[in-house]
């Protein structure tokens, strides 16, 4: 049975990890190569590098940590952060990365996904979106796809956005509730479930992961295929072992 | 040393430093004089069906492949690797094209998973073993390896199969006869058990 995925994300900036980690055993905490070996021991199912380096220097520093992660790394791993155009994706891609995500560009040109998809294949390309919550008149609630780290508004609705994603090319999503983000109250299930349910590819919550419960919630009410995660391994509040027996224990299956 | 087949189908990097992590001498090429001197092949690749055989053809790889099959040495596709060795595929240009043929090493044919789970299946899943192997010695059954596809191989002797995997449907998920073997998923990106399975394929490259 196909095992539904936790997966760590690691904030890079010139190529290193932001905000750092607690580890005992990891000798260079803002390595991104080190952790990520760390999380493959550990039973992560995949990684994320999101790559939040203003500069085109300290992007070409993000080549070479998908270089070094795919030597010592054996688990799939994404880049994101920035990426708008082939040939950096073509980059990363050679330089051992598992797939691209694209957030903030793909929104400015669609085509981008167009076109990563029939290059390397929709496998490697994820659509990325910040999810706004709003209420319209009525009362009812949509969300609203927001750039540029949350800052900018775009009066797209995400669910139209996430359709027509797919339709680009894009093999999976993942949802970044805005509003959950930094909460650590769950995931926006809400959310996360109008969009698997409208959608065939998988679906990756993201954006407010608190506690075990809320990985589990994620799956189980979010319809989520993989649940992405930050602080809550990073500073060893929980270890990925201990996710996954929770998660085996509400029936979920995990590797 | 392990030759691993470039033809322009995805990226091999990853099926070359896993190798070299299992300590085992492999070298991505495309050149026929290396894979004749190979002690084992791998046939990686992501991507078409009818692209892949395309760019096989136009690198003249076609007939190596074959002496090295024929000649008896361990070789391993992956992925798109394994489909290539069954006769055809369901995976047409467009709908009124001719099914592409492959390269008819293993007798069957690749099928599109019928409709039921999302497709591509992407992700972790579990191998169930039907008979003991060389690939898979060492690996529990139930472990865990990655894929990603939206095909699968139907192999017409059952004897071949060497791994079933439950998408939906019970399926082929990998292969060996004698010293052709083959694996539907990634053991490059499958961790520890990968990496396994990779080590026991060096070991017969020896």
């Amino acid at each position: 049975m196909l095992a539904k995925r936790i997966i760590p994300c690691l904030d890079v900036r010139n190529g290193r990890v932001v905000k750092g980690t607690k580890f005992a055993d990891i000798q260079d905490a803002g390595d991104p190569v080190e952790l990520a070996a760390f999380y493959d021991r550990e039973g992560a199912d995949e990684l994320v590098f999101y790559d939040i380096t203003a500069s085109a220097e300290g992007r070409r520093t993000m080549v070479d940590v998908a270089r070094r992660t795919a030597e010592q790394v054996f688990i799939p791993f994404t880049v994101g952060g920035g990426v708008s155009d082939v040939d950096s994706m073509r980059a990363l891609l050679n330089a051992g990365a598992d797939k691209i995500s694209v957030n903030s560009a793909a929104v400015r040109r669609p085509d981008l996904i167009n076109e990563g998809a029939e290059r390397f294949g929709s496998q490697c390309i994820v659509l990325s979106i910040d999810c706004a919550r709003r209420t319209r008149p009525d009362g009812s609630t949509w969300w609203e796809v927001v750039i540029d780290g949350g800052r900018v508004p775009t009066g797209m609705d995400v669910l139209k956005w996430a359709e027509e994603g797919v339709r680009r090319g894009a093999g999976e999503l993942v949802l970044n509730s805005i509003d959950a983000d930094g909460t650590k109250d769950g995931y926006d299930n809400e959310l996360n479930r109008a969009v698997a349910e409208r959608v065939d590819v998988p679906v990756i919550a993201s954006g407010g992961a608190g506690t075990l419960q809320h990985l589990a919630d994620g799956i189980l009410m979010g319809k989520a295929d993989a649940v992405l995660a930050a602080s809550i391994f990073h500073f060893g509040q929980y270890t990925i072992a201990e996710a996954k027996a929770y998660l085996r224990q509400h029936g979920i299956p995990v590797r | 040393m392990i030759a691993i087949i470039d033809y322009g189908m995805g990226n091999l990097r990853s099926v070359e430093k896993a190798l070299a992590h299992v300590g085992a001498q492999a070298a991505v090429t495309q050149d026929p004089e290396v894979l004749e001197k190979a002690t084992g092949v791998v046939l990686p690749g992501v991507g078409a069906f009818a692209q892949a055989m395309d760019n096989l053809k136009a690198a003249g790889l076609v007939e190596p492949i074959r002496r090295a099959i024929a000649s008896g040495k361990p070789f391993l596709g992956i992925c798109l690797g394994l489909q290539l060795l069954f006769e055809t595929s369901e995976e047409r240009f467009c709908d009124d094209a001719a099914l592409p043929r492959g390269l008819g090493i293993v007798p069957g044919r690749v099928r599109r998973f019928p409709a039921g789970p999302k497709v591509p299946q992407i992700g972790w899943n579990t191998l169930l073993f039907p008979k003991a192997t060389r690939l898979f010695a060492g690996v529990d059954e139930g472990s865990y390896v990655y894929f990603v596809h939206s095909y699968y191989a139907e192999p017409a002797d059952p004897a071949v199969v060497a791994a079933v995997t439950e998408y939906g449907i019970e399926y082929c998920s990998a292969v060996e006869a004698g010293n052709v073997m083959a694996v539907q998923f990634h053991p490059e990106k499958s961790s520890r058990v990968g990496l396994q399975i990779l080590s026991n394929f060096a070991a017969l490259c020896r």
